[in-house]
């Protein structure tokens, strides 16, 4: 095996995770601890004023989320174009933005492989379930894959999925943003983290969905216009020639990194672990259930296209950003690129002379410095705010999809089995929220030291081969039953975890054993299989009274998928 | 939905050709988007160095222009779908529930 699949794994598991911020980026140079920096005083001017701002918002939202569908979607109030800056937002994580940017400093070309990876999930996504998710769903994607079969046994599965994601990635937010929090804004790890859970309880507690999507809006918005500035701010500087970007960036380069910029390197080289983080990447985005949950914020199935549509062209967008905010940084953060251009000296790094790309606070924080020598302090405060804001949106959406599976499939439909009253219900969702909020702060303080850089990798390899798989063939195949996809659910679940468990970034990362029996970076390609393989096999297999059922409700469900004749209304305010 | 309202819908012409038509697009979108996404990282896989190479006397290499050119080509197909499924699919689905009332 070569070196090249083996970084390409640390890659792959480092920039999914926000191990952006940590000490985490196993790819990357030697990251250290995150030390504490001075007290930034314009970031958190700044970040005190995005606070303020989305409190108020917060209190607009709490007076208009009353019904259990204001608290889960919005009342169903939300525009296509609204709706698509939020899921760009719930998208570009700090973990996409430092990432991959910092990935981009690092290796250049490869960068650009993983946000492809990320972004070609979206028409997929559209052209397959978005508009049948709409027609079909209320709340939750287990609305959508529970819709014919039988309540119990598919809602458990599903919210199992469903929270299993949430949870991984969430702690690998926390900690990425602890991290990063104390390194930018001077402050200690756990009062970071405390405050990232109090103020993402509060928006979403209070607020619902309302106020987690403005707030991913405003976010988005102040994370779009950022990264635009920087960019132009690079081309700027190099007279708007990208031929000049690129000839400065190689010239620097020189012997100093170990791989071609310009080309490929050695990310992936297998083929079965191209294609494995090529799926895990593409449909874990399918499955993340705070990303399904946005669909059904808007009115009908046009709306819901429509979102995917200026989502896709946001996301596309932004990732032409990182890749010249990346090579930006090659050349602006080099003393020998500053020289080129004929800029001033300043230094970015540990120590120029060991190692002229180890960067201070390691190399997620390429576009941090990046700011600071093409916009100065504020500028740098400003995108240090906006990395904060990007977190706390992110948590939000995802506790609140958390809170979801538990109020609305595990409260609501499992336990009491859809007799709970909407009072009830909302009771049990804000509880749910606050309960997971604690969770996620105490789970982000005891992982500070541990290597959380799998964690969003499994989120998005679970979301692969559970969540995505059930609600792929419940909207397609009509002899789909319950044991077909709760067994097949399962199974996926399994394997993803057992396997992801004997890969390198759990096997060696966490637990320090020689040679992962398991040689990929993810396990999708084996756990899909296992995942469809199992609900096909097991459907087939099932001939109960309730499979013969089951089969028949395809054609109701179908057609109401197709014409969205009875789909949940808006309820407007 | 009741039993006759579901049988009426079904056997509505313009049922069988919205479904029919809005399933092969869909699956012709998805299957080219896949197929784009996967050559370019069998490409990378196999064949690193055809992205490699430079563009004529640039330093610029061929695989830059092709992964915006991906980035650029997901936008332009879901608004491709977009276009169509909110005009064509969605003037059909409108009179079919009227037909259906």
């Amino acid at each position: 095996m070569g070196r090249g699949i083996q970084w390409g794994a640390a890659a792959a598991a480092g920039v999914l995770g926000l191990a952006v911020a940590g000490g985490a980026l196993a790819a990357g140079a030697d990251l250290g601890d995150a030390e504490q920096q001075a007290t930034n005083w314009e970031a958190i001017i700044m970040f005190l004023v995005f606070v303020g701002a989305t409190m108020g918002i917060t209190y607009w939202a709490a007076k208009r989320t009353k019904s259990a569908a204001d608290f889960y979607s919005a009342g169903g109030g939300i525009t296509g174009f609204q709706n698509g800056v939020a899921i760009a937002g719930d998208y570009m994580s700090a973990a996409s933005f430092l990432g991959i940017s910092g990935l981009v400093f690092l290796y250049g070309y490869d960068g650009l492989i993983f946000s492809m990876g990320f972004l070609v999930g979206w028409p997929v996504i559209l052209f397959l379930i978005a508009e049948r998710l709409r027609n079909l769903g209320k709340y939750t994607f287990a609305d959508v894959a529970c819709y014919r079969l039988q309540q119990k046994p598919t809602r458990s599965l599903a919210a199992t999925g469903g929270l299993a994601t949430v949870i991984f990635y969430l702690i690998a937010q926390m900690v990425g943003s602890g991290k990063l929090i104390q390194l930018l804004f001077g402050l200690p790890y756990w009062i970071a983290v405390v405050i990232i859970g109090a103020l993402m309880i509060m928006y979403v507690t209070f607020g619902g969905m309302l106020a987690t999507t403005w707030v991913q809006i405003i976010k988005a918005v102040l994370l779009l216009s950022g990264a635009t500035f920087m960019a132009l701010a690079v081309l700027y500087l190099v007279g708007f020639s990208f031929e000049s970007l690129f000839q400065t960036a190689v010239d620097v380069s020189e012997g100093v990194r170990a791989t071609d910029i310009m080309a490929p390197g050695g990310l992936i080289q297998s083929p079965i672990d191209a294609i494995s983080v090529g799926l895990a990447l593409m449909f874990g985005t399918a499955g993340l259930p705070h990303i399904l949950m946005r669909f059904f914020t808007v009115k009908d199935a046009a709306q819901a296209r429509k979102s995917v549509f200026y989502a896709t062209g946001f996301i596309g967008y932004f990732y032409i950003l990182t890749f010249i905010i990346g090579f930006g940084a090659i050349v602006l953060l080099s003393p020998s690129g500053l020289e080129n251009l004929g800029l001033n000296a300043a230094n970015f790094l540990v120590n120029a002379d060991e190692n002229p790309t180890a960067l201070i606070g390691g190399n997620n924080m390429a576009a941090i410095h990046l700011s600071n020598a093409v916009g100065g302090s504020l500028f740098l405060g400003f995108i240090s705010a906006v990395a904060f804001a990007t977190i706390l949106a992110v948590v939000s959406g995802l506790t609140l999809a958390g809170a979801s599976a538990i109020s609305h499939d595990l409260y609501a439909t499992v336990l009491r089995k859809g007799q709970a009253t909407e009072a009830e219900e909302i009771r049990v969702s804000r509880i749910a929220t606050i309960s997971l909020g604690i969770i996620a702060i105490i789970l982000g303080i005891a992982f500070e030291n541990q290597n959380v850089a799998f964690m969003v990798m499994l989120a998005f390899t679970i979301a692969a081969s559970c969540n995505f798989p059930v609600l792929l063939v419940s909207m397609y195949w009509s002899k789909m039953t319950t044991r077909g996809a709760v067994l097949g659910g399962y199974l996926g679940l399994a394997v993803a975890v057992v396997l992801m468990i004997f890969s390198g970034s759990i096997w060696t990362d966490v637990m320090g054993l020689e040679n992962p029996p398991f040689p990929y970076a993810s396990p999708a390609l084996f756990s899909m299989i296992a995942a469809f393989g199992g609900i096909w096999l097991f459907s087939l297999m099932d001939g109960s009274e309730a499979a013969r059922r089951e089969h028949k409700l395809f054609e109701e469900q179908y057609v109401r998928s197709q014409t969205g004749i009875g789909a949940h209304q808006a309820s407007v305010h | 939905m009741k039993p006759d309202i579901l049988i009426k819908i079904e056997q509505n012409p313009k049922y069988q050709q919205l479904v029919k038509s809005r399933t092969r697009f869909a699956m012709i979108l998805s299957l080219i988007m896949i197929a784009v996404y996967f050559a370019f990282i069998l490409l990378v896989a196999f064949a690193p160095g055809v992205l490699g190479t430079p563009i004529g006397d640039s330093v610029i290499t061929v695989g830059i222009p092709v992964g915006i050119f991906i980035i650029l080509f997901a936008f332009a197909l879901t608004g491709v779908y977009v276009a169509r499924a909110n005009t064509e699919f969605d003037r059909l689905t409108r009179q079919i529930v009227e037909e259906t009332k």
